[in-house]
């Protein structure tokens, strides 16, 4: 035992020591992004390669509570960078005053235009319902045809989780002023709608209901690392509301120079081709070896629908009032 | 003797554990000014109201036959059934959803046998699926503390009754009423408490916004929102329910006062008959609806059993060391709590019940508020999530240990105190063997929830402290739906595992 | 001597006052009607109950503000006189020592007392595995190890039967004459008193009265005792 301790007191001077030489950039994110199923493990090894640094990431549950830590954290925060926040709360991110801009050229290959002079987009996908092909032969094409059917769907609280949200605002973008009466139409197919998606995911799975709201790209993950081809997106005439997860510099960040390298990286080849199968959505520019073989298989919507960020802002709370009130009769 | 110790130290613990609860309202800023609630808030208020009642109500009232039936019968499997008694209150709520829908769902094996018998299907979503879940979490719960006062009942009292000649109707009027009077307020108020914080089960099953409960709506301050003001107005609001339920448990409750046996063997008389019949009809019912759903959660999660990933071992490890923590302090402060309430303190009650209706998203997110200008969250991320566990799970451990303690204080406090028997010597010789079998069930009861419990670690994790219900949860969003089951089914047999050797043990030691 | 001055206590309706001494080695008779205040009287002398005013001494030392356990007296109580999960050796082992750390001429004192109270064999038992009158024996044979100057019983005896309470009467007798200790009884049976109580002290109408010769007391009954008696 007694020699154990002074073993152990050099190994944490040592290794402090070979802290203090290695910069550390620290990435708040969201928790699926870090587990060792998500992006983040590839990532942390990519960019370390090159970079000289540690990249540590920090998560918390999800986009809305990376938004909420943020704000608790306030200025105090040891994070240089936040990635996962999505487009329908960077109005509210940017108004904290915590981010800087990013200073970086903004182009990318999203479907609809995006260009934020806070925000960098590094992935995006589509809201779409998945159903189970085996089970379900000819899916709804619209939410009117959805709302006119008997199928049971499970969808998320857009109080509580950021599909949920994107719900709400994809109804909205899609009908605006008919929206509520879209939810009314839609009350009698809603079998139950839970916190977050991974409840909603796991009813669907345990084939509590014929959809369930996710992405359209969710069906690749059952492909590519299930060998399951039975899952399927429903197209919807109406077009798919797109959800763009950004990441920003933090205006107080401890490692500014190695933010800026790291939101540049989050460009490069080398980080976008981590993203289709880890985090199952689309990266934000064009693989040069082009999408994983089995992407091409997803729906491509033919109408894209996305809300600025002030647009969302100001249609979160309207919509949400008509979703309450169509929902609760 | 150290009853002054003891209530030194109950007060320090209840002053500990008031400023733990409100602190964090005061962190996020709660005022008094405009302290009116908007039309939805009072919506959910309702809600909560209603079905927290209603799921308090059905819980306890199925509980009496069930823990009568256990009392008065000896069967094969009767201890293994209490144990199981135990599991569904531990399940982490995803996962005990997931069972219950595997079994009352719309593709679920009730409804399919409904089907075969040509009956209309049964929906499980709405308030009766709300109702439905929470009985299933707290009927068992409930069983055990009806049958623990069934127990306290010295074997002398049903001597004297046989002796007399009552009927089983005489019997139920003078020695169990008297002890249904005593015991099911206080199980009606943990469970109504329980409920009222209730926001998963509350959401997945109810179908709708219909469903909404004042949980969510500080989730939706909190997280969306970042209303903390308004959060903190929603949390208080709960303790003020739970401190109003509290205040009715307590006006209804009344002390049997059946002083002490000699420790005899025995317990009440098992009538044949009919009785026999309606016995062995609520031990069968009640069974199969704890145990099919908890099948279908082993059903779920066995094939992926064996090859769980790495990372689940290192995260079941933390759970536990986790575990054992909070519930050494869980139980040390139970333990105190309980002897100072024996001996008449009524505000320890108080203090023992409020962390019920505590919302852990608050508590997390006040602490949160507090220590982070002074340490970094993930360097407490593990400390947080004991203490907290530690908190909310002590007035489960309270209220087992609280009738037992005050049946000791009242039956031997006097001899101890003749015999100069020092605070020490008293809870070495009397308290610990004394209170055994509860103590075991209490620490088995709290271990097993703090495994269980994602409590507030999701807020302070940060790099790669995950535990396990976390890591059950970062596999569904990585849909790994299988290896959630199965992390989950590991999650249930630990959790279980550590029930079982605690409540076993103290019922051994109790024995010899 | 035991002294009680002016000790009182009053409870809502209920009133009880004693100043009176008990010599070394009396043995006294607490007699009176139910609810008068006799095991109230104990309870006070015992450290139970905390009078409103007075003292108790003995030999002039003040016991009153004394815990039960420091104070030079055993009580025996009507019932649970025995915990019923430690065995017979352990409880009489609480009788030396309260942590129960018992060396091996501890252990042999309690053979003996064991021994002395008929009880030869039965260390290792539990209470539940005794008549009650070897349960009442139990409890003496501790009473026997704690040594106390004075020994309280408040109706230990009660459930037994005539034949079994005598002998026990006889054993507390044979006790207290090798130990010299003060004996304070409470009975409901004037026959006890006789039998075992050259002294007896009425309790009635709020007042503990000072120990008088039982056998003139009981001849020529003041009226309170006298309705008492029937």
């Amino acid at each position: 035992m007694t020699k154990t301790i002074p073993a152990a007191l050099a190994f944490v001077l040592l290794a402090s020591v070979a802290q203090a030489d290695t910069p550390v950039l620290k990435v708040l994110t969201y928790d699926s992004f870090t587990s060792e199923w998500g992006p983040g493990p590839a990532v942390e090894k990519a960019f370390e390669a090159v970079c000289g640094c540690d990249l540590v990431f920090s998560a918390v549950g999800d986009g809305a509570e990376l938004l909420a830590r943020l704000q608790l954290e306030g200025a105090n925060s040891d994070a240089s960078v936040v990635l996962g926040l999505d487009t329908n709360l960077t109005a509210q991110a940017a108004a904290t005053g915590l981010f800087a801009p990013h200073g970086q050229a903004a182009a990318n290959d999203l479907p609809a235009p995006y260009a934020d002079p806070v925000f960098l987009p590094y992935d995006w996908g589509y809201f779409a319902f998945v159903y189970d092909k085996t089970k379900l032969t000819t899916p709804p094409t619209s939410f009117e045809e959805l709302a006119a059917s008997d199928l049971k769907i499970v969808i998320q609280d857009p109080r509580s989780s950021t599909p949920g949200l994107g719900l709400l605002l994809w109804v909205k973008a899609a009908y605006g002023e008919r929206a509520p009466a879209i939810w009314a139409a839609l009350a009698d197919n809603i079998v139950t709608v839970t916190p977050g998606w991974s409840e909603a995911y796991g009813m669907f799975t345990a084939g509590e209901a014929d959809m369930v709201l996710s992405y359209t790209t969710s069906p690749a993950y059952h492909l590519i690392a299930e060998n399951d081809d039975t899952k399927a997106a429903a197209g919807f005439a109406e077009g798919h509301y797109m959800q763009v997860e950004v990441a920003g510099k933090l205006a107080h960040a401890p490692q500014p120079e190695l933010a800026d390298q790291f939101l540049a990286f989050m460009a490069s080849d080398a980080f976008q081709s981590i993203i289709p199968t880890t985090n199952w959505m689309y990266p934000a520019h064009k693989l040069a070896d082009g999408l994983p073989k089995g992407f091409e298989q997803m729906i491509a919507p033919e109408k894209s629908l996305l809300m600025t960020a002030d647009e969302a802002q100001a249609a979160r709370k309207p919509a949400l009032d008509e979703w309450l009130t169509a929902l609760s009769r | 003797m150290a009853d002054r110790a003891v209530t030194l130290a109950a007060a320090g613990l209840a002053a500990a554990v008031f400023l733990l609860l409100l602190a964090p309202l005061g962190a996020l800023g709660l005022t008094f000014q405009g302290f009116a609630f908007s039309a939805p808030e009072l919506a959910a208020l309702r809600f909560t109201l209603l079905q927290a009642t209603l799921s308090a109500a059905l819980s306890v009232a199925l509980a009496v036959p069930v823990a009568r039936a256990l009392a008065r019968r000896r069967f094969m499997g009767r201890s293994a059934l209490i144990s199981i008694l135990g599991a569904p209150f531990i399940l982490p709520v995803i996962v005990a959803v997931l069972g219950l829908l595997a079994v009352f769902g719309r593709a679920g094996w009730f409804n399919d046998a409904l089907g075969l018998l040509g009956l209309p299907s049964f929906s499980v979503y709405g308030l009766q699926g709300v109702v439905l879940a929470h009985v299933f979490f707290n009927m068992p719960l409930a069983v055990r503390m009806i049958l623990h006062g069934w127990q306290a009942i010295p074997a002398e009292r049903f001597r004297l009754a046989a002796s007399l000649g009552f009927t089983p109707r005489a019997s139920l009027r003078h020695i169990e009423a008297p002890m249904l009077r005593e015991v099911l307020p206080g199980a009606g108020l943990v469970i109504l408490v329980i409920c009222l914080t209730s926001f998963a089960v509350a959401l997945t099953l109810g179908g709708g916004p219909k469903a909404t409960t004042i949980e969510l709506a500080i989730y939706q301050a909190l997280r969306f929102d970042f209303d903390l003001p308004t959060a903190a107005r929603l949390a208080l609001l709960q303790f003020a329910l739970c401190a109003a339920a509290f205040v009715v448990a307590s006006r209804v409750s009344l002390p049997s006062g059946f002083g002490a046996g000699q420790g005899r063997d025995g317990g009440p008389p098992s009538p044949n008959g009919w009785r026999k019949v309606v016995d062995t009809f609520a031990i069968v019912l009640a069974a199969l609806f704890l145990a099919l759903p908890l099948l279908a959660v082993v059903l779920n999660g066995l094939p992926g059993l064996v090859d769980l990933p790495e990372t689940v071992w290192a995260a079941a490890g933390r759970s536990l060391a986790i575990a054992l923590a909070s519930t050494a302090i869980s139980l040390a402060a139970a333990t105190v709590l309980a002897l100072a309430a024996a001996q008449g303190r009524g505000w320890v009650a108080l203090a023992a019940t409020l962390p019920l209706a505590a919302s852990s998203l608050v508590l997390g997110t006040g602490l949160f508020l507090i220590l982070q200008p002074y340490f970094k969250p993930a360097s407490l991320a593990l400390p947080v999530t004991m203490t907290i566990n530690a908190a909310l799970s002590l007035p489960f451990a309270f209220r087992i240990l609280a009738p037992e303690a005050r049946t000791l204080y009242a039956d031997y406090q006097r001899l101890g105190a003749s015999l100069g028997m020092g605070g020490w010597a008293w809870l070495r010789w009397v308290v610990l063997p004394r209170l055994a079998r509860v103590l075991g069930f209490s620490a088995g009861l709290v271990a097993a929830l703090s495994m269980g419990d994602l409590g507030v670690i999701a807020l302070f994790a940060g790099e790669g402290e995950a535990t396990l219900p976390l890591l059950v949860q970062r596999l569904m969003g990585a849909y790994r739906m299988e290896t959630a089951a199965s992390a989950a089914l590991l999650l249930v047999l630990l959790s279980f595992a550590l029930f079982w050797v605690f409540d076993y043990g103290g019922r051994r030691y109790a024995g010899t | 001597m035991l002294a009680l001055e002016n000790l009182s206590i009053r409870m809502g309706d209920f009133a009880l006052h004693a100043d009176w001494q008990a010599p070394k080695g009396a043995r006294i008779a607490i007699i009176g009607p139910s609810g008068a205040g006799k095991s109230t009287l104990l309870s006070l002398i015992g450290g139970f109950t905390a009078p409103d005013t007075g003292k108790v001494l003995w030999q002039s030392q003040d016991l009153t503000r004394l815990e039960p356990g420091a104070r030079p007296i055993t009580t025996l109580f009507q019932d649970q006189n025995l915990f019923p999960h430690l065995t017979i050796a352990q409880n009489l082992g609480l009788g030396i020592s309260p942590n129960l750390r018992l060396t091996k001429a501890d252990k042999e004192r309690i053979e003996g007392a064991l021994e002395r109270t008929g009880l030869a064999g039965f260390g290792p038992r539990k209470p539940a595995q005794l008549s009650g009158g070897q349960q009442s024996r139990a409890a003496l044979a501790r009473a026997l190890l704690r040594d106390k100057p004075v020994l309280l019983l408040d109706e230990p005896f009660a459930a037994l039967g005539p034949a079994l309470k005598a002998e026990m009467l006889g054993l507390v007798s044979d006790l207290a004459d090798e130990t010299g200790a003060v004996v304070l009884m409470v009975t409901h049976d004037p026959k006890d008193a006789q039998a075992f109580a050259p002294l007896t002290c009425l309790v009635a109408g709020g007042i503990a009265y000072a120990p008088q010769p039982t056998e003139a007391l009981l001849r020529n009954p003041p009226p309170e005792l006298a309705a008492y008696l029937g």
